[in-house]
């Protein structure tokens, strides 16, 4: 025991990304190679952040590697800007990159951290989309050796994957797979491309802005570049199909805040049972919400006028 | 309307950084923990702190435990975050444990070992009957342990260093002779692991592996999902001087040291291929555990599961405890607790697509019965 | 003459790790096939042989024999220590221990079938008797689910398994009905190459006497060459024309099948025979 040593009370302040240079560079380096080789899981040395593994340190690593000052920043989980996982990304970006500023407009951020969705606003080139990913490996399910699903993934030799998506229409008529599409991407490698939904899917394929997608505790950081092939794995007669929002009369469901029907939507119950359906994404039903607001109003001008 | 299901994450964030304060503080009547105490009285806890954090430094590891309440997953976590920050600027050579200050030292091999059994602070053969003496004890209680004590204490010296159990097997021709290993060892902070990792990898990742997790696969080899059957050539425990090369004449100076516990086990011979040992002869083969602060249950631990590694990166894994992805990707606290916390997180959008899947399943489902009862 | 599918030269298989004596102090003189220099098993050694399309040639011995090894190699299970293989298909010829692995895969599921001996080897237990099948197809980039119910489902009415157990998982099926199970699957891509091995040992007689005129009508109908690997000297009897004898990892006898069984030449071959009779 060293009873004389004195806690260095003056190292409380962290510097700029929280991380220390050496780590930032070591993942923007791994951050090129994904880009090389898309789809590939590039493997880096994940550090510890101060929030659970499995709470989007992966993305939040790649998010402090990027992040500079004239950056603005937008972080969302579930869609939502305000959703508790959010807010504290958010809050620690805030503290350890000053200067940063943050958003919640799609269109605003230059860089977009996100778990479980990709923003129904099409995103551009001068976008980076981060997404955090539990599990980075498609092959998980059918084969749980990494070393093995190393060569799998060298050898593009996803058959055993396509034959669980065999048993699965024989089995239901339907493949079960709902979120964590397995996805080829560039016409190789397949990813797991995070628990997006699937109807986030199709926002990879030929996506203007660049996706990077970081696993930290499994210690992986892939892409799908801009301008990228990014196919869900499904047979000729048999294809994909994003999730159906029609109520038992075939009729699009609209979101019941902003009356939406062309986003995700969240379903949940009121207090008096009922069902209701909201955009998931809340930024674009506050825009969508705002714009009936100034299109009424300005219906109402011309009213008056 | 107005029910917006995910708003307000900030004030909820905020109301439970208080509501948690407000459990540690515990009432405004109790006396803070202080941080000597925590180092001091706890110090088997302050142990596992240290080994599982990865960073030796146990002032921080009591403030860790202080903060986060007890909770040793947590704490552990701490440090290694406070690391993630901190450039890494030296790498010291490999420090020589026959060099470590002893505090206890035992080997369940021999009845008597050069140097001589040490059995020190253990509690091994104590009792396990609740103190009720230590209710309510006082400094002067404290003081007049350490009185009693110190006027047992032998006056003479111990030696600066104790030769190795295994140094005596070795000369016998018992063990493998040391093979030097080339290269630096594998830095576990620096490199993910990519399989088949090399042994060093192995080691270092159960160096800093939570203690429950190790003990519970080393038990199911000792159980019988495996065969290594051990026995403990010598467990150490004691403080190992830290030698760096000076920055100016580089010759090596003690730059401060580490209590660390050290275990090497010796386990069944085997041959090679051909049914023969090194040099023609079978020989014993050894498992090796060594870990920050005194935790003999975790070095042991790690003693068996090293042997049970080697085994499985050679001849194939025949249980999980030699299978080295499953061992080693599955004994981090930090990754393994974070990953189990994270599904109190919200997952509303992947239910939320489950359920399309479900009832697209059983609207195809419906069909077909009716389908089938009409063809019937 | 047909057209040659397979040659084989000098193929070498030593399981450890060997040494300059291995080879002159093993093999059927030396009666054993482990060196007792260096402990080294030497499974096979110069095994040299062609094999021609639509040709059933037989492999047949005791176990250690080096029998299995020889197929093994062939659908690269196992790699040889040396030695060389040419696998001339319709359009190109492929020298199979010069390929990578992907190159390799690429030959065995599409090129290639194997049907084992334990159906743990050749089948997948965790997917239905159709999975399997679709498996292959799937490898060799079959992507129409309709296509591959189809295909799946004719080659199993083939190979006589009730269509309607397809969707069933095969750990439920007799092991005679494995064995169909894995014909299916090795067939399911036409290969123009099989290899069988011992694919009827330990099933009932009247079960194996099924699958061995289910393979001779398959080899009629579609020409597949094949190897077939036994023990058992009826099974070469009934289905190959040409039969290689190997003891010790060694061949010590090659020839017409009739031939051999009728004119054994060597003494252990004779010994093998009338042992039969």
């Amino acid at each position: 025991m060293n009873n004389t040593y004195e806690l260095p009370l003056d190292e409380a302040g962290y510097a700029f990304g929280f991380m220390d240079e050496y780590a930032k560079k070591e993942v923007r380096r791994a951050i090129l190679k994904a880009i090389c080789i898309p789809g590939y899981q590039t493997p880096y040395a994940s550090r510890e952040m101060p929030m659970g593994r499995g709470f989007g340190t992966g993305g939040l690593q790649l998010t402090l590697s990027l992040v500079g000052g004239s950056d603005t920043l937008k972080v969302i989980d579930q869609g939502s800007d305000d959703s508790v996982n959010a807010v504290n990304l958010r809050q620690f970006v805030q503290m350890t990159c000053p200067g940063v500023d943050t958003t919640e407009k799609t269109e605003a951020a230059t860089l977009i951290q996100s778990r479980h969705r990709i923003p129904e606003k099409p995103l551009t080139e001068a976008q980076i989309l981060v997404l955090q990913v539990p599990y980075p490996d498609a092959l998980v399910v059918v084969e749980p050796s990494e070393a093995r699903r190393k060569t799998m993934h060298g050898e593009a030799d996803y058959s055993r994957l396509l034959v669980k998506l065999y048993e699965d229409i024989v089995k239901f008529d339907e493949i079960t797979i709902s979120h964590r599409y397995p996805t080829r991407i560039h016409g190789h490698y397949i990813i797991d491309p995070s628990p997006i939904p699937r109807w986030d899917v199709p926002k990879l394929h030929q996506s203007k802005a660049l996706i990077l997608l970081g696993a930290g505790r499994e210690k992986k950081i892939y892409a799908v570049p801009p301008y990228t092939l990014a196919e869900p794995l499904a047979f000729e007669d048999v294809v994909f199909s994003v999730e159906d929002f029609r109520d038992a009369a075939g009729i699009r469901r609209a979101c019941s805040r902003c009356g939406a029907t062309d986003s995700f939507l969240d379903e949940f119950s009121n207090e008096a049972g009922e069902k209701i359906y909201q955009c998931s994404d809340s930024a674009y039903c506050d825009e969508q919400l705002a714009r009936q607001t100034s299109h009424a109003q300005t219906t109402n001008t011309e009213v008056v006028a | 309307m107005g029910y917006v299901a995910i708003k307000g994450g900030k004030a909820a964030i905020e109301g439970a950084a208080a509501a948690t304060d407000m459990l540690r503080a515990g009432s405004e009547h109790a006396e803070p923990l202080v941080l000597d105490a925590i180092e001091g009285q706890l110090r088997l806890l302050v142990s596992r702190v240290v080994s599982e954090g990865g960073l030796y430094h146990p002032k921080l590891a009591a403030l860790a435990i202080k903060q986060f309440q007890g909770d040793t997953l947590e704490a552990a976590f701490a440090l290694r975050a406070y690391r993630s920050t901190k450039p890494r600027l030296l790498e010291t050579p490999p420090q020589n444990t026959a060099h470590m200050r002893v505090i206890r030292r035992i080997s369940s091999a021999f009845k008597d070992i050069p140097g001589g059994q040490m059995l020190g602070p253990t509690y091994d053969y104590a009792l396990r009957l609740l103190d009720l003496g230590l209710v309510d004890e006082n400094p002067e209680d404290f003081r007049a342990i350490a009185r009693r004590f110190l006027a047992d204490a032998p006056e003479t010296e111990l030696p600066d260093s104790f030769p190795k159990v295994l140094d005596a097997l070795r000369a016998e021709g018992l063990l493998p002779p040391l093979k030097p290993v080339a290269g630096a060892p594998f830095d576990i902070t620096r490199q993910p692991l990519i399989f088949p990792v090399p042994r060093a990898a192995a080691l270092a990742t159960m160096a800093r592996a939570e203690t429950g997790s190790l003990l519970a696969i080393a038990y199911s080899n000792m159980r019988g999902y495996g065969d290594v059957h051990p026995t403990i050539a010598e467990l150490r425990v004691g403080y190992v001087p830290v030698m760096l090369p000076h920055p100016v004449t580089g010759e090596p100076m003690e730059a401060g040291e580490v209590l660390m516990t050290e275990c090497e086990v010796v386990a069944m011979f085997e041959g090679d291929a051909e049914g023969k040992g090194c040099g023609g002869k079978p020989v014993f083969t050894l498992g090796y555990g060594a870990c920050f602060g005194h935790n003999e249950v975790k070095a042991i631990s790690m003693a068996i599961l090293d042997r049970a590694l080697q085994k499985g990166m050679k001849d194939g894994a025949a249980n999980p405890s030699e299978d080295p992805e499953f061992v080693l990707l599955h004994v981090d606290g930090v990754d393994s607790m974070g990953f189990a916390s994270h599904y109190k997180m919200p997952h509303y959008v992947t239910f939320q697509s489950d359920m399309d899947r479900l009832r697209t399943t059983q609207a195809k489902a419906g069909i077909d019965t009716v389908r089938q009862k009409d063809t019937a | 003459m047909s057209r040659k599918i397979l040659e084989v030269n000098n193929l070498t298989k030593i399981h450890g790790r060997g040494c300059p004596l291995c080879l002159e102090s093993t093999g059927p003189e030396a009666d054993t096939n482990i060196c007792p220099h260096c402990g080294s098993v030497v499974a096979a050694h110069g095994v040299s042989f062609d094999l021609y399309q639509g040709e059933i040639l037989g492999i047949i011995g005791e176990s250690g024999s080096g029998k299995s090894t020889v197929v093994k190699t062939l659908y690269f299970d196992d790699a040889p220590s040396a030695g060389e293989a040419v696998f001339f298909d319709e359009e190109a010829q492929y020298d199979l221990y010069s390929l990578n692995a992907a190159q390799q895969r690429g030959l065995r599921n599409k090129r290639f079938g194997m049907v084992y001996q334990n159906p743990h080897l050749g089948l997948n237990f965790n997917v239905s008797a159709g999975g399997n099948i679709a498996e292959r197809l799937l490898m060799s980039d079959v992507a129409h689910y309709g296509a591959i119910r189809e295909r799946a489902r004719s080659l199993l009415v083939r190979t006589e398994v009730l269509e309607n157990r397809m969707d069933e998982n095969p750990k439920k099926f007799s092991g005679g009905m494995q064995q169909r199970v894995q014909i299916a699957k090795a067939l399911a891509t036409r290969p123009p190459l099989l290899y069988l091995d011992e694919v009827t040992t330990g099933l009932d007689l009247s079960v194996q006497a099924a699958i061995l005129d289910l393979i001779l009508e398959i080899q009629h109908e579609l020409g597949t060459a094949m190897i077939v690997v036994t023990h058992d000297l009826g099974v070469v009897r009934l289905l190959a024309g040409r039969t290689l004898v190997m003891k010790y990892g060694r061949v010590i006898e090659t020839g017409l099948t009739d031939q051999i069984l009728e004119d054994p030449q060597h003494a252990y071959t004779q010994r093998l025979v009338a042992s039969a009779l």
